[in-house]
């Protein structure tokens, strides 16, 4: 190895004639990844994704969701994703940004859906987490809460459910708590 | 002075001179013994030793006093008063001062003749040419973004003649020393020859996760309830603040979260330690782990440097928790891996656009239809995106530019992805010369 080292001035040469171009911005291996993932992304109508950081940032994006079917028909519910630089060794970050009456997905955007924290696996992918959320929206679950009272009605009373969802959809007041309209 | 003074004792480099005064069945390739090796380890041998924690003092003690008069230390951190039982470099009047300095400073105290130079700061705020100015990093780090970027940046130095032979002198030799209670793990990684660290990246487990829902409505285990407040509570009750774990004011209202969360569902257990070693990822450390795995780090350093002895190949585990256990693994390299590999040398037109390149790599035998539509990427900046359709539309322009515009005068690594594709697609771009082969396109392209 030590003639690797002699080697040295031959690698101070070449930084030379490296001098006068600008910094490049390092890329993380989850960066890599996210970018296979991105490319391949098939989304369905109901379904649409915005980058806020422009087209080189695809660590920080935004899932919107129509559903058009079930009790959430007609709502619109952006979803804010954060990839971590180790991705896919750990699962993306998720948030709903909007406030939503919803068993699984509590008052601050928590979502419980098992792909995101316990159940994660590097073969699954950006596209397998939208697929969760959108059968969140076809088929709340009561059994595993995060919104004990919408879980609750969902569980004793699906009627009462139904009617809880349209009216928070529409703006409104469910339970005490105020829903901005998202219809 | 006197016995502490090292420097100038006599015999004080008696051990390291037997490794180096006295040829071996054992020397590292080129080996050739000579009092030279030894001016050379003291006098220009540069290394830089990342992490001055529990591993960091072990390694940074171990480096000096094996011989390396260079050594450069890098820790964001400051001392806490957790670390005293472990990092020995550090005392009780340290605490809250910066990690890096402190040791810097205790080090040169002990062993004469080495310098060692603090840096107070975080990984990523050096440029990638502080760290070219290293023969050697040696890892003291305990968590895997750290090791991830890391590598990241040395695997970046790697350049490769226009047959795909590697220029050995962009060779940032890595030794990585990672433990956890009684285990640990000591590596050589020679990035573009032995696996990268993200070749093995399966190598970590995954993080123990708990269901959120198991956290809001059935929690079982101390554990649990510390979860909830850091996941649940804080974003509820200090919606507007961030949670800092080192702010002990944001430490202690957690565990006090927890414990009442705790008392409700009739769990024993949450204590503050506790709390703290759930919310930052905590597990006990062990002295003599750090300092076997250190010492193996420290080792395989001073042969790379010397060549005295052939290397580590290339993983070494150890485990403690029944006697001493040991075993070395060498790993292979993934060669699709989408740090350290070569990639696909393909030879392309400067003047040819995006568009054009990429009609050459779908053409191309080698990919033999993997590609139908590929998105392509260079250092951080997506050239084309062929979906979604958002994305498509943003990349567009790309399409009509020429690549030297794209990649610069000397070509370069893209990467490209396509639905076929089982992974990501390295593909090292050579600029044919257009004046001297006419038909550059025609030779290299289709084929």
């Amino acid at each position: 190895m030590i003639n690797l080292f002699s080697l040295k001035k031959k690698q101070e040469a070449a930084k030379e004639a490296n001098d006068g171009r600008p910094p490049v911005k390092k890329q993380s291996a989850g960066e890599l990844r996210v970018q296979k993932d991105i490319s391949e992304l098939v989304l369905s109508k109901t379904t649409s994704i915005t980058f806020p950081n422009g087209k080189n940032d695809l660590l920080n994006f935004e899932i919107t969701i129509k559903p058009d079917e079930g009790y959430y028909t007609g709502g619109t519910f952006v979803f804010s994703f954060s990839i971590p630089t180790i991705y896919p060794h750990e699962a993306p970050k998720v948030k709903c940004k909007t406030k939503v009456y919803h068993p699984n997905i509590d008052l601050e955007g928590n979502v419980c859906l098992n792909i995101l924290r316990e159940d994660w696996k590097p073969v699954l992918s950006i596209s397998s987490i939208i697929y969760g959320l959108q059968y969140l929206f076809l088929d709340p679950n009561h059994d595993d809460p995060l919104n004990h009272e919408a879980a609750e009605v969902l569980r004793d009373n699906p009627r009462q459910f139904e009617s809880n969802v349209k009216r928070s959809l529409a703006g409104g007041y469910v339970g005490g708590h105020h829903f901005p309209r998202c219809i | 002075m006197g016995a502490m003074d090292t420097g100038n004792m006599e015999g004080r480099w008696r051990d390291l001179d037997y490794l180096l005064l006295r040829q071996g069945n054992i020397v590292g390739p080129g080996f050739e013994p000579a009092p030279e090796i030894r001016d050379f380890l003291q006098d220009d041998f540069k290394v830089l030793v990342i992490g001055a924690g529990g591993l960091g003092c072990e390694l940074l003690k171990d480096l000096a006093l094996s011989g390396f008069g260079h050594i450069d230390v890098i820790d964001m951190d400051t001392i806490d008063v957790s670390n005293l039982n472990r990092q020995f470099l550090f005392r009780m009047h340290d605490v809250g001062k910066p990690k890096a300095t402190v040791a810097a400073e205790r080090v040169m105290k002990r062993v004469k003749g080495v310098t060692v130079i603090p840096h107070h700061c975080r990984i990523e705020e050096k440029p990638d040419e502080f760290y070219k100015d290293f023969h050697i990093i040696v890892l003291g780090l305990d968590s895997l973004e750290a090791r991830s970027y890391i590598n990241s940046v040395v695997c970046s130095f790697l350049e490769y003649d226009a047959d795909g032979t590697l220029d050995m002198s962009t060779i940032k030799p890595m030794v990585d020393g990672g433990t956890e209670g009684f285990k640990g793990h000591a590596r050589v990684i020679l990035p573009g020859v032995t696996p990268c660290f993200h070749c093995t990246l399966w190598l970590f487990p995954p993080q123990t996760t708990f269901p959120l829902c198991t956290l809001a409505e059935t929690p079982r285990s101390p554990a649990h309830c510390i979860e909830y407040a850091h996941l649940i509570q804080w974003g509820q009750e200090r919606t507007s603040e961030t949670f800092d774990a080192d702010n002990p004011e944001h430490m202690k209202w957690m565990y006090e979260q927890a414990l009442k969360r705790a008392e409700q569902f009739n769990i024993s257990g949450v204590t503050y330690s506790l709390t703290q070693g759930v919310v930052k990822n905590i597990i006990p450390a062990i002295a003599s782990t750090n300092a076997i795995i250190a010492a193996s780090c420290s080792l395989e350093a001073l042969k790379i440097a010397t060549m005295c002895s052939s290397g580590m190949d290339n993983y070494m585990m150890y485990v403690g928790t029944q006697g001493v256990y040991t075993h070395t693994v060498s790993y292979e390299k993934d060669m699709s891996c989408i740090v350290c590999s070569l990639g696909v040398p393909v030879h392309a037109d400067a003047d040819s656009t995006l568009d054009q390149f990429m009609k050459q790599l779908i053409a191309d035998d080698r990919f033999s239809g993997k590609l139908s539509k590929p998105s392509v990427s260079h250092l951080g900046e997506n050239l084309y995106m062929a979906a979604p359709p958002i994305l498509e539309e943003m990349t567009r322009e790309n399409l009509s530019k020429s690549l030297v515009e794209l990649l610069g005068e000397k070509g370069g690594t893209v990467n490209v992805n396509d639905k076929k594709l089982a992974g990501v697609l390295r593909v090292q771009v050579a600029f044919s010369d257009a004046a001297s082969e006419p038909n550059a396109m025609d030779t290299a392209g289709a084929g």
